[in-house]
């Protein structure tokens, strides 16, 4: 009998895939993204005081501590709680994940993840640097926030329940991929649209602005399925190691 | 072309009432660790605004609405 693994095990593996994710996808985010978003609150500070408010309002914390120390906290912090929900999710959901490869299996499921709560949110609510959005309707856009992302999971459980109703690899394919585009273009319309970015704000930094977010999430999630597979698979190696005995299956 | 080699799979813990009561707490405070990166003031890091204003550009790289 191979080695049972306990569930601390498992999510000992997700919490430090997720902080490997996490310090990547942060690392990516300075390079890419805080050019960004200085740029961003550059012309968010020309507003202000072109509209006569009280400018240069006391920072509780500085620009130069946001944009690192501030900056890889955040992505770790948020990367550890992904890889703790994959462990989670993982543990739970693994027999009915029907392939026999522990790889396939967790790389399945961050890929699910980021389909699911990267993507789909996306496109319809594409992130928004400052100087953007509308502080009034802050309460609004954090619950549609919530509600398509709950939505893109409920989308690829629909894409699996789907594809899981034929035999044949293509119509599985085919299946799969209209349940998960129905339930996505339903959400879509129903969700309320928010269109808040100034006429005056620069088309070319929104998109570099959104670009940089989307590739931080794409490397959490994918350094987060990696990361998370290799260490299931060290886990196995060392099993297999300790217990040579019952490790192998008799066969003789 | 090299063989692949896929490890066999390993064995996960049955399915509990013990292993869902434990997993439903590992996901309240992961939940409250997402919660604490993404949208929490203060309620919960007890910390002011603390905080909030530390994390806030990775609130927005990371595609949470912020402000
Ligand atoms: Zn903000």
């Amino acid at each position: 009998m191979p080695l049972k693994l306990s569930f601390g095990r498992l999510l000992i593996a997700g919490l430090l895939a997720g902080l490997i994710a996490g310090l990547l996808a942060g690392t990516f985010a300075y390079v890419a993204g805080e050019p960004r978003i200085d740029a961003a609150i550059a012309i968010e500070e020309q507003n202000t005081l072109a509209h006569g408010e009280a400018g240069g309002s006391e920072e509780l914390v500085g620009r130069d501590t946001q944009k690192n120390v501030g900056l890889i906290l955040a992505t770790s912090l948020y990367g550890i709680a992904m890889g703790g929900f994959l462990a989670t999710a993982y543990t739970l959901l693994r027999r009915r994940l029907r392939t026999g490869s522990d790889t396939r299996a967790a790389i399945g499921l961050a890929a699910a993840a980021l389909t699911g709560i990267v993507l789909v949110p996306f496109f319809k609510y594409p992130p928004n640097p400052p100087a953007v959005g509308d502080p009034a309707t802050i309460n609004q856009r954090t619950l549609s926030y919530l509600a398509v992302l709950v939505l893109g999971l409920v989308a690829i459980w629909a894409g699996v329940l789907a594809a899981r109703t034929q035999t044949h690899e293509w119509r599985r394919a085919t299946a799969g991929l209209t349940g998960f585009l129905i339930v996505v273009t339903i959400a879509y319309a129903l969700l309320p649209t928010t269109n808040e970015v100034p006429g005056t704000f620069p088309a070319a930094l929104l998109w570099k602005f959104r670009i940089a977010s989307l590739g931080t999430q794409t490397i959490l999630w994918t350094v987060l399925g990696l990361a998370f597979a290799g260490l299931l698979n060290r886990l196995a190696t060392s099993s297999a190691r300790q217990t040579p005995a019952t490790a192998e299956p008799a066969t003789t | 072309m090299p063989k692949t080699h896929t490890a066999r799979p390993l064995a996960i813990p049955a399915i509990s009432t013990r292993l869902l009561l434990t997993a439903a707490g590992v996901a309240i405070l992961l939940l409250a660790l997402a919660y604490l990166v993404a949208f929490d003031q203060g309620a919960l890091s007890r910390s002011g605004m603390y905080m909030h204003e530390l994390m806030h550009d990775g609130r927005h790289l990371l595609g949470v609405p912020c402000h």
